[in-house]
């Protein structure tokens, strides 16, 4: 497994010690999950969810006893400017 | 005189050892006032949290907001703890990860609003593994639990933070939840009564995601009857969680203490692993004969192995990690995704590569189906009995250090707890003997939507014992 290509598809950064352990305890979790594999699955369906509830909706309508103030929703906010949240620059000039 | 008050003030100290029910008994009848329980139990937070770190925040000003309780509501006066990585108004929500140090919860989880609502008092927040990504407390940003029984020892997790607290009389009754094990595992260890209801039947609105497709909050307590008056308060439909159940929940305390006799119970064999502790298998199996005393009849049944469950389990769990964690970008709350800590990354890398192109079919797909056996395996055990029982973990508490550079700690602790999680089922863990003074914990698991049949067995079960009565020396 590339350790380094999967941290930065998740956005995360790691140390040189945390590469090299990972990497290994990774090669051990995969095996214990390979124990799967002994089952014959070819003509089972999946379960992605047991609640089997199908398109759950509910009136797409506000809520005014749920919307929170300006403030509350910035409260924790790092950077904010003029009521929006502040996000780092995606673009760059040359 | 003297005597009468000296015993009436050591009485009104100790409060912090009543249940919810002893509680609202005193409380209605005018013995005990709503603030001097909430002091009773702050006092017991402040005097033993330095010891065994249970609590992240103690909510101090918890004795003025039971100033003005309506006695009438259910649960008025009654301080319960909330595990961290549930979300009540105005108080600090940090799933024990430095991430969310210095969140301040905006808005109140549906669990949290519904026992406000229902006159609870929140006297704290408790400790868990970071993210719950653990069955320890001992990946906590904040540093470990302690065992109350013996603080040389983990107190599972990941909700070990509210096992301690009810262990050790810290207060009333608290809230936990479960992906895997994360109620019943740490009940089990710490010796009391966790109660993981069914997937769906009580609402994720407001709690810090883990796995959502298997999350689900519920009571841990002193005893079944309070988990049952617990999980009437917190369970419902819930318009803000797709996944809650439309179904009514029926009333839990009522006929709970019917008999048994003639309750069909299914002894897992399968669950009785190699390598067990043969005291384990002889608290399991006594468990097993108390049941047939209170005029059930029990059976041994084979289920599909449970360690199948442990490969399901980390493919889904981690995987789901992966999409939950991705909101963590520090803009909006919280801080940066460097501080994130060892365990949390590891989760979370290994769930983008299963879901990643190319390995989907292999990992999360086959982890699907696999689990769709599992159901069935339990579908198929249903047919001839009503409850499943078994020992809730492979063995007592481990010591403090026993997770540490073990990535597959939490998997292989909770392999008895991960098949009926994985199917929704509900399972509740009550203490069912002590090992060198560990408590061994008991799981009996029902068909989806049965908690009725599983809170009767367990009060007849807690009818006949004393083990939940056992209290730690602190």
């Amino acid at each position: 497994m590339d350790v380094k290509h999967i941290a930065k598809l998740a956005n995360l950064t790691l140390s040189a010690d945390e590469e090299k352990k990972f990497s290994s305890q990774f090669t051990d979790t995969l095996k214990t999950i390979a124990k799967i594999n002994e089952l014959d699955t070819s003509k089972v369906e999946p379960t992605y969810q047991v609640s089997n509830l199908h398109n759950v909706t509910r009136p797409d309508k506000i809520q005014p006893d749920r919307i929170l103030p300006l403030e509350t929703v910035m409260a924790s906010a790092i950077g904010t400017h003029n009521g929006y949240f502040v996000v780092p620059a995606i673009f760059h000039e040359n | 005189m003297v005597i009468l008050w000296s015993r009436l003030s050591s009485m009104k100290t100790d409060l912090y050892r009543l249940d919810i029910a002893q509680a609202r008994n005193k409380l209605l009848k005018k013995e005990i006032s709503a603030p001097e329980l909430v002091r009773s139990c702050l006092e017991r937070i402040h005097q033993l949290n330095p010891k065994l770190n249970a609590f992240t925040y103690i909510n101090d000003s918890a004795i003025k907001q039971s100033e003005h309780i309506d006695s009438s509501l259910p649960l008025a006066g009654i301080p319960i703890a909330l595990k961290d990585n549930i979300l009540s108004a105005g108080l600090p929500a940090t799933a024990s990860s430095l991430v969310l140090e210095n969140y301040i919860s905006q808005y109140d989880s549906t669990v949290a609003k519904k026992l406000k609502d229902a006159g609870a008092i929140i006297i704290g927040k408790t400790n868990m593994d970071a993210w719950a990504h653990g069955s320890s407390t001992e990946t906590s940003d904040f540093g470990p639990t302690l065992n109350p029984h013996n603080t040389d020892y983990l107190p599972g997790g990941s909700s070990g933070g509210s096992a301690a607290a009810v262990c050790a009389d810290m207060c009333i009754a608290a809230i936990g939840t479960e992906t895997a094990g994360s109620i019943r595992q740490p009940a089990s260890w710490c010796g009391i009564t966790g109660f993981k209801p069914t997937y769906g039947r009580v609402s994720r609105y407001g709690i810090i995601a883990m796995a959502s497709s298997t999350d689900s909050p519920g009571p841990m307590t002193k005893n079944v009857s309070d988990a049952a008056l617990l999980l009437q308060i917190i369970a419902g439909n819930d318009s803000q969680d797709a996944t809650s159940s439309p179904s009514d929940a029926p009333d839990y305390s009522k006929d709970i203490n019917s008999k048994i006799s003639g309750l069909r119970i299914g002894l897992a064999k399968d669950y009785l692993l190699p390598g067990m502790s043969g005291q384990v298998i002889s608290l399991i199996r006594n468990a097993a004969a108390d049941f047939e005393k209170l005029g059930a009849s029990v059976e041994e049944i084979s289920l599909m192995d449970p360690q199948y469950s442990i490969g399901v389990y980390t493919i889904l769990q981690r995987s789901e990690v992966s999409s939950n964690l991705a909101r963590y970008d520090g803009i909006r709350f919280g801080k940066g995704r460097d501080s994130f800590a060892e365990e949390a990354k590891r989760r979370i890398m290994l769930g983008t590569y299963a879901l990643s192109a190319g390995y989907y079919d292999q990992f999360y797909r086959k982890a699907q189906q696999v689990r769709t056996l599992i159901v069935k395996d339990f579908e198929k055990a249903f047919k001839n009995v009503d409850l499943i029982i078994g020992p809730t973990s492979p063995g007592t508490a481990l010591p403090v250090g026993a997770s540490k550079n073990q990535p597959m700690f939490g998997e292989m602790e909770d392999v008895l707890a991960e098949p009926s999680s994985i199917a929704g089922l509900p399972g509740v863990s009550v203490p069912c003997g002590f090992i060198k003074g560990l408590p061994v914990g008991l799981q009996i698991i029902s068909s989806a939507f049965n908690e009725k049949k599983i809170l009767q067995a367990a009060y007849a079960y807690q009818s006949i014992t004393n083990w939940h009565k056992t209290k730690p020396q602190l």
